[in-house]
């Protein structure tokens, strides 16, 4: 079996690893870094659930091979929360009640960063129209919407004193 | 009650954050893909291309050769284990891997077990499997024809009919339709639908050969049903094997069945001795995996000519594919379908409904509803609105019309369904205020009037959820009980276990503020686990809306037993919270309104 040396910066950390050249990139993070907060739902670039950040931007990470990665920065939903503060984001959907199941959370989550990254005031017809590529089987869209504004509105205000991230309860 | 403080410790109809989802918005939930455990092999699984052949040769010798493959299985070594058939939840029996046919497209064929999931792949496609097409028959109409092709030759009755099943009274039905002013007649196709679940179905099974115990993290909503059928299955005692559902990405009714794949799995760990992981692809699930609906229903309705409904006649030809593997909680092979008379109150009913097999994956998967009740929903909603479009009536004043009244509570529906108490004429009232119904109306004239089209629908229904009562439901003999342990800790704090299993629902959070709302402990100070039948009590499962309305009423009576035995006992040193365990009901306190608080 042929490999190839792949070096990849994960939420910060490089990463390094010899892969077979089919593997995909859903695959490398998971099973190969252990990060398995990012799902796989449909193989086909379909459902979102697979969402990572790849060098900024999000992407479905069970369409991209892993040595296309090489050199490139990744994010997933493990490297949201920072410095054991939740991301707005995630605070959002805690808050509006975003998931039920949770299996499309983290895919939702990325591509909501993505967005509000790349537009802080998004309205309700760009919020659905970001996370058109993302599906919720338990259907719960309007409160997703709810927690990506929640979040817009959260990153718009300044930064005031730090919150300490709840453990398990709120 | 303890009303003061409920909105304090987040009793029952206060809003909480869920307790579930801090595991989950950091991605450190535990589905059952993201399970690994040391020497873990994988399996994957070589489907049918046709939907009905034989089967006359199966040579697994390249993929056998090929390096990192460690096992073939095929229906034949199934056969010498008597492991080739499994029993169904619905009396039936189902290939787990054929031995001499196929019966639907992309059914289970062969496994392979290879030390990762690519080679296990590969390896599917290194099989060579040589098939003898057969005609294949997926029209249940087609299916009752007597020259149709035969889907299940190993039944003792040479006939793809499997059942006929009835309710209510056919003569009296019959008469009140000789004698009706009116009659409206409709053919309702209720179509084949896929649960698909964003999460796929699968499983990792372990088998320790030193304790004999098997251990298997599957994707299921009904963990200790799934154990005793695994036990029925292999002749494992269920005291030998722990099934343990981890978090469940959705269910919808498609992880009640039991799949191929998760005896084939369990099967390679005992061959093994090695932890087997089974994971569906999307395809896989969406070809193989049990479908919900697929009725053909004809339907009729008798009434007056000022809009009495006065009967109803149903005759529904129910599609249930190659295998009957329905997942029913109920005693009736329809299930709960004769609650189809709705909310009206009809002098006579009548329902018969034949499950047929056909060449297609099984079918009976409840999907988001209480089992078979969103085709009766739909059908008599349908012909109500069948009917005032025939007399010109408004489908509002039509229903008000035919209601059962609040008056006539308790009431018994013509196919013996005991309604205790309802008022449905002021529950329509209220949505049509809440909606303008009248101002729509206008609304929709006018826009008529100038050549726009606008729609309203109305509906209303009456259906019966939480599987409980075991005059009317029970799977393998065992009927629906469900059950739950509380453990109050001398701080205060308490662990509940639970025989129900979430998939989204958000147990973890409902019950404990259950708990929270008996006990007057704050819902923080309570954990809930489900899940491992292990260390929950026996339960039956998650579906059709039954968790509350059981395994929450099992909850609330443990909680006030405890409760009463807690008022016997003096306070523990060690507590020191400043809440007593119960306030009484004749505390002042507790005679105060109960504050207005967001509810959910």
């Amino acid at each position: 079996m042929r490999t190839v040396p792949i070096s990849v910066t994960v939420n910060g950390e490089v990463r390094q690893a010899a892969v077979e050249p089919r593997l995909l990139l859903v695959h490398f993070i998971r099973e190969v870094l252990g990060l398995t907060g990012t799902h796989i739902g449909c193989d086909t670039t379909s459902c979102g659930a697979c969402t990572i950040h790849l060098n900024g931007k999000p992407v479905k990470s069970c369409t991209v091979f892993a040595v296309q990665a090489d050199g490139a920065e990744i994010r997933t939903v493990e490297g949201l929360e920072q410095d054991g503060r939740l991301h707005p984001v995630q605070e959002g959907f805690w808050q509006e009640h975003g998931l039920q199941c949770g299996f499309c959370t983290p895919g939702m989550m990325m591509t909501a960063v993505a967005l509000l990254e790349a537009n802080p005031n998004p309205d309700e017809a760009e919020i659905r129209r970001a996370i058109s590529g993302n599906l919720c089987r338990c259907t719960g869209y309007v409160n997703i919407v709810k927690a990506i504004r929640y979040a817009a509105e959260k990153m718009r205000q300044p930064e005031v004193a730090p919150a300490v991230a709840g453990g398990g309860e709120d | 009650m303890a009303t003061t403080q409920s909105t304090q410790i987040g009793g029952l109809g206060y809003a909480v954050k869920r307790k579930e989802d801090p595991r989950f918005i950091r991605g450190k939930g535990t589905y059952v893909d993201d399970v690994k455990l040391p020497g873990m092999l994988y399996l994957d699984i070589v489907r049918s291309p046709l939907a009905h052949a034989r089967i006359t040769q199966i040579d697994a010798s390249k993929a056998l050769a090929m390096p990192g493959v460690v096992a073939v299985i095929t229906g034949k070594d199934l056969e010498a284990a008597g492991l080739a058939w499994m029993p169904t939840l619905m009396g039936d029996r189902q290939m787990v891997l054929p031995t001499d046919r196929v019966v639907y497209y992309a059914q289970e064929v062969a496994a392979v077990v290879a030390e990762d999931r690519y080679t296990a792949a590969d390896a599917v496609l290194a099989i060579d499997v040589e098939y003898e097409p057969l005609e294949p028959v997926v029209d249940p109409f087609r299916a009752l024809q007597p020259d149709a092709p035969l889907v299940r030759p190993d039944r003792e009755q040479k006939t793809n009919h499997i059942w006929h099943w009835e309710a209510g009274d056919k003569e009296a039905t019959d008469r009140v339709f000789q004698e009706a002013e009116v009659v409206v007649a409709q053919d309702l196709y209720i179509p084949r639908i896929h649960v698909s679940s964003i999460e796929t179905c699968g499983c990792v099974a372990s088998f320790d050969r030193v304790s004999g115990k098997l251990t298997i993290w599957m994707t299921s909503q009904a963990p200790h049903a799934h154990r005793t059928v695994f036990s029925l299955v292999s002749g494992i005692p269920e005291t030998k094997i722990r099934v343990i559902s981890p978090d469940i990405g959705g269910g919808f009714g498609g992880k009640v069945p039991v799949y191929p794949g998760y005896v084939l799995a369990t099967v390679a760990s005992l061959q093994t001795g090695r932890p087997v992981k089974w994971i569906e692809d999307r395809s896989e699930n969406l070809q193989a995996d049990s479908f919900a609906r697929d009725y053909h229903i004809h339907a009729e309705v008798a009434a007056t000519r000022d809009g009495k409904m006065r009967a109803l006649r149903v005759r529904t030809v129910a599609d249930h594919g190659a295998f009957d593997a329905a997942a029913n909680p109920s005693k009736f092979p329809a299930g709960l379908f004769s609650i189809g008379t709705g909310s009206y109150d009809l002098e006579a009913a009548h329902f018969s409904v034949d499950g047929v097999y056909t060449n297609k994956a099984p079918g009976g998967v409840a999907y988001r509803c209480s089992f078979r009740v969103t085709e009766a929903v739909h059908m008599i909603e349908r012909m109500v609105d069948v009917l005032a479009d025939e007399l010109d009536m408004d489908p509002a004043e039509i229903r008000f019309k035919n209601f059962i009244q609040p008056e006539q509570f308790p009431y018994k529906s013509p196919t013996g369904w005991e309604y205790d108490s309802g008022n449905y004429p002021a529950a329509l009232q209220k949505a049509l205020d809440a909606i303008g119904y009248q101002e729509l109306r206008r609304e929709q004239a006018e826009k008529r009037a100038r050549g726009e089209l606008m729609g309203i629908g109305i509906s209303t229904f009456t259906e019966i959820v939480g599987a409980g009562p075991s005059h009317t439901f029970d799977i393998l003999g065992i009927k629906m009980f469900d059950s739950a342990e509380i453990r109050v800790h001398p701080t205060g704090s308490a662990l509940v276990r639970i025989g129900v299993q979430t998939q989204g629902q958000g147990h973890e959070t409902t019950f404990a503020q259950i708990v929270a709302e008996e006990l007057g402990l704050p819902v923080e100070n309570i954990v809930v686990e489900h899940g491992d039948t292990d260390t929950a009590p026996y339960g039956l499962g998650t579906y059709g809306s039954r968790s509350t309305p059981t395994a929450g009423a099992a909850t609330a009576v443990a909680a006030r037993k405890i409760r009463e035995k807690a008022r016997l006992l003096p306070r523990p040193t060690c507590w020191r919270s400043t809440r007593t365990i119960w306030s009484g009901a004749t505390t002042p306190s507790a005679s105060r309104a109960r504050p207005s608080a967001p509810r959910r």
